[in-house]
């Protein structure tokens, strides 16, 4: 079995006294015994963990000091056998960026990857670099990294140079191995230079991002492990059962607590009759303030039963919440914008669209998505020692310990976060809601509990990422030029939720804490990707009738407002090749915007070699769309669809079959072209790549967050499908074409990875049905009945 | 409370509870085996699945007086230190992306090859149609289960080979 995970040693040792526990008799026996404290004070505690004995179940005393970046010591420690422990202020969602941090790392440092290892997110041991978010690991937060590595390399290298009497430019290091060039007999080890030792080297900078020491990063042409594809370090615990998840914590005297959600949006509590559980077996308590109510029992199966049995009298609100999910676009085209960006105008479009020879206009429809994590929000918190450690797979570790800090009035140095691996989060998930909870609970019972939330709570409560209303016309001259061009789209995402905030989290907002400015939320015009003579960009943003306590609540979810936009934006340019009759692809390529800036430029060109590399791996037939109608029950077309996100490119290309007497649309193959710059781990990039295709796949084709007037009526995997195994690709290509067009420029950076591929796909597959029917869909997602109603419309 | 005796991975358990407590919480809370993971308690999604008398069954929805005979669980598929050939095959093929329903999908993996061996695309996309993963990792699992196998499938031909010989 193999017990290595990336969780932080002294943590995992003591888990792992608790987790191998045979019976619940012993566990609650074994409550009395004496463990070994996993109290870690500041840096100084990376190589030994603290021995103090401790009573069980307690955290040790002391003050979580932050991990000082300026330290080289807090992102690096040597070991005397000459390994290295890499501590980084990162979280990883899934796509295995800890195995490209430590590639960067061992790589800069000169170590064989497999003698290193990565520490991340936990607050008191790492610094803070904010977590993840923002597709951000490579682009902006490895650069430290590497800086770090490369100044300890160049430290190493000195007391090398000072141990072995040879100057610094007569050494070569290899593997973590300093050798006199000239006699590499005169050597000496990273190990034996520093092991268990600390470097006290100070960094500059005046932020994390900007640490850096006096070594200079290498250029990339000397990475030899960068650019490889070691196999991802966290899968192997994955697959053999062995990893411990945020969701496998257990403590000494620790008890399980399960929310009591109001039944409908808005409703208050009017009375709670505790002796409905009292009796129950393992009962603990109700924890309640204004609409917040939990029951906490000895045991999870307990809580669960507590939780359905309370009786809680509600009271429900006097007015509707907010529309049903079917009539909600009719309602956001017609509600008064909460606010309005300043567009965006090129040219005269007004007099364009008058002198245009075809002028053609379409709405799209996008729904509230959500995150549905496979587990529903869960964290663990242990109020020792009048301290607060929360063990949570939240990806904002650092933000939940503020954001938990100032929602129980708590001074930030007694709380921790200890960030451990969880289901997938990509953006502001209920992770963040159940953190507090379970603060909020620990806190009031003085004992450690876990907090987990039910199905139907995770599916109809989580955020969502933001309806989206969108409205487009364009103008085509004579010879089929696009000329003129207007956009405008509406987003339902008045009172954005941020992360951690101690005020928007859920359980704050049920106990009737109020902001006082909602966040305005934003509903994004897309990337301007093409020449367009005369254009005009507009947004606003819209909210839902209840503000506050409402499971229709907005956060980000993967590239925030990408895929919606982008579904529209992309639709439509297809919608504008049809009517110019001409290939949709060249239609895209003619209007490539030539940017003048360097930027421009750079992404210019690479757009051009995605789009070229994409229609050469599909083999692109070019032609107009749609195809010649087939005859029989299956019909079969392909789409393209391009987008970028800064600077990451990406063209993609899908090919479908549609049942014409089901309606049911097959994603057969996706091609996809992907040119993110500097690429570190390539095997890793093309996984999340696929994924995030298929994350799209899904959101196209199932995902709709449903309602009616009172309630989210999206509760579970029945009522929020989701692509499934029977209709996944038959084929996925994923080609990455990532390289730099200006050989003047010294070294190409990695952009991110995470986001980009999931923008183009939902216009990629709306136009493939296209060309397979002639349909064109312009609401999603594309479920059969849908699909079948539109085809029966045209009388396919 | 009623007294239960549970064998699973080869061990016999013996304990004192609700006899309507769902496995799941059982394996994971008192024989603190976390491989089957909660995800739904609906037997919805497969997270929680453990496998019993050769079926892949949803632990989350299953009464652990309702259960008669011995359960595997993930952590019971490797043998003498050697991982079982289709967590192998996970490892080789990369499959997970956070990895939480992976669980899930290699146990109802287990259970379809145990049954057929060499199923065809249509079988293993069926087989395992219920199995869900929010990261998308199906087209990973299914070239996983693909090669899973054929390291099965070998592993048997060695072992003939060897009794021939």
């Amino acid at each position: 079995m193999t017990t290595f995970t990336n969780i932080p040693k002294h943590v995992e040792e003591e888990l792992e006294k608790w987790t191998l526990t045979p019976s619940r008799r012993n566990f609650l026996k074994s409550a009395g015994l004496l463990v070994v404290s996993f109290s870690a004070a500041g840096t100084g505690s990376l190589v030994t963990p603290v021995n103090a004995q401790t009573p069980a179940g307690s955290q040790g005393a002391g003050a979580y000091h932050d991990p000082d970046f300026h330290q080289l010591d807090s992102w690096i420690v040597i070991h005397e056998d000459n390994t290295a422990t890499f501590y980084v202020g990162k979280t990883d969602c899934g796509q295995g960026t800890g195995t490209s941090f430590r590639q960067l790392m061992s790589d800069e440092l000169d170590m064989a990857y497999d003698k290193t290892t990565c520490i991340m997110g936990s607050t008191d041991i790492t610094v803070d670099q904010g977590g993840s978010g923002g597709s951000t690991a490579m682009e902006r937060d490895a650069w430290p990294m590497r800086r770090a590595a490369a100044e300890a390399r160049r430290v190493l290298l000195e007391m090398g140079s000072a141990r072995l009497g040879v100057p610094v430019d007569q050494l070569a290091v290899n593997a973590g191995v300093i050798a006199a060039k000239a006699d590499p007999s005169k050597s000496v080890t990273y190990g034996q230079l520093v092991g268990g030792k600390r470097f006290n080297v100070t960094l500059t900078g005046n932020n994390v991002n900007a640490a850096t020491g006096m070594a200079k990063v290498k250029p990339v042409g000397e990475y030899k492990i960068v650019g490889q594809s070691p196999q991802r370090y966290d899968i192997p615990a994955k697959v053999d059962g062995s990893l411990k998840w945020a969701v496998d914590v257990k403590l000494p005297g620790m008890v399980h607590a399960r929310n009591v959600k109001p039944p409908v949006a808005g409703a208050k509590v009017i009375g709670i009759d505790e002796s409905s559980v009292r009796g129950l077996p393992g009962f603990v308590k109700v924890v309640s303030k204004g609409n917040y109510v939990a029951v906490v029992c000895e045991r999870e199966e307990q809580a669960i039963k507590g939780a359905k049995q309370l009786k809680v009298n509600w009271e429900k609100p006097a007015t509707a919440p907010f529309p049903s999910s079917e009539e909600l676009f009719q309602y956001m085209r017609g509600a008064t914008p909460t606010s309005s960006s300043k567009p965006i105008v090129v040219g005269n479009p007004d007099t364009a669209f008058t002198s245009a020879a075809t002028v053609i206009e379409a709405d799209y429809d996008i729904p509230f998505q959500g995150h549905t994590a496979i587990s529903p929000a869960h964290a663990m918190a242990d109020p020792s020692n009048g301290q607060m450690t929360i063990y949570s797979n939240d990806m904002k570790s650092y933000g939940m310990r503020r954001g938990v800090a100032t929602f129980l009035g708590m001074p930030q140095d007694q709380v921790r976060v200890v960030w451990m691996e969880g289901p997938q989060g990509f953006g502001r998930t209920a992770a963040d809601d159940a953190g507090c909870e379970a603060a909020y609970i620990a806190k009031e019972i003085g004992r450690p509990v876990r907090v987990q939330w039910m199905r139907d709570e995770e599916t109809a409560w989580d955020t969502k990422a933001p309806a989206f209303a969108v409205k487009v016309r364009g103008g085509l001259d004579a010879a089929g030029n696009l000329v003129a061009y207007d956009y405008n789209a509406r987003a339902a995402d008045y009172n954005h939720l941020g992360y951690n905030e101690p005020d928007t989290v859920l359980i704050a907002q049920l106990m009737g804490v109020r902001r006082s400015t909602p966040a305005a939320g934003s509903a994004a015009t897309p990337s301007d990707m093409y020449a367009i003579p005369h254009r005009r960009m507009s947004s606003q943003v819209v909210g839902l009738p209840l503000l506050w306590e409402t499971p229709v609540r907005t956060g980000n979810l993967r590239d925030p407002n990408g895929p919606q936009s982008t579904f529209a934006s992309e639709s439509f340019i297809d919608e504008l090749a049809a009517a110019a009759k001409a290939d949709p692809l060249e239609f895209r390529m003619k209007m490539l915007k030539a940017g003048t800036d360097d930027d421009g430029a750079f992404r210019r060109a690479r757009s051009i070699a995605v789009l070229k590399t994409v229609a050469e791996t599909y083999d692109w037939d070019y032609r107009p769309s749609p195809k010649p109608r087939g005859s029989g029950d299956i019909l079969t077309g392909r789409g393209v669809a391009y987008a970028f996100r800064n600077q990451t490119v990406v063209a993609e290309i899908v090919e479908v079959e549609v049942n014409r007497r089901t309606g049911h649309v097959w994603v057969k193959r996706l091609v996809c072209a992907h040119d993110c710059g500097l690429i570190v781990n390539p095997e890793a990039l093309r996984h999340t790549v696929e994924c995030a295709m298929l994350h799209s796949v899904s959101r196209t084709l199932h995902e709709e967050v449903q309602f009616n007037t009172e309630k989210v009526t999206s509760t579970d995997w029945n009522s929020y499908p989701t692509l499934t195994h029977a209709d996944t690709p038959e084929r996925i290509d994923v080609v990455l074409v990532n390289g730099d067009p200006n050989p003047k420029r010294s070294d190409l950076a990695p952009y991110g990875a995470g986001e980009t591929a999931c923008k183009p796909l939902l216009a990629a597959i709306a136009n493939a049905i296209y060309d397979a029917t002639g349909v064109r869909l312009r609401r999603v997602p594309f479920r059969p009945a849908r699909v079948l109603a539109a085809l029966e419309t045209a009388r396919v | 409370m009623s007294n239960i005796a549970l064998k699973v991975n080869g061990r016999i358990h013996a304990l004192d509870v609700d006899a309507s407590t769902p496995l799941l919480y059982i394996l994971r809370n008192d024989l603190s085996l976390q491989g089957p993971r909660f995800g739904c308690g609906l037997g919805q999604c497969g997270a929680c699945t453990v496998i019993v008398n050769g079926a892949a069954i949803r632990s989350c929805v299953t009464p652990v007086s309702a259960v008669k005979s011995e359960i595997t669980t993930l952590e019971g598929l490797a043998k003498d230190g050697k991982l079982h050939p289709l967590q192998q095959a996970w490892i080789d093929e990369q499959v997970p992306q956070c990895g939480f329903c992976q669980n899930g999908q290699i146990m109802t993996a287990k259970a379809l090859l145990d049954k057929n061996p060499h199923p065809n695309d249509a079988q293993s996309r069926e087989g395992m149609n219920r199995t869900l993963c929010r990261c998308m990792t199906y087209y990973r699992v299914q070239a996983a289960i693909k090669r899973g196998a054929k390291m099965i499938a070998d592993t048997h031909a060695a072992a003939e080979k060897e009794v021939v010989a």
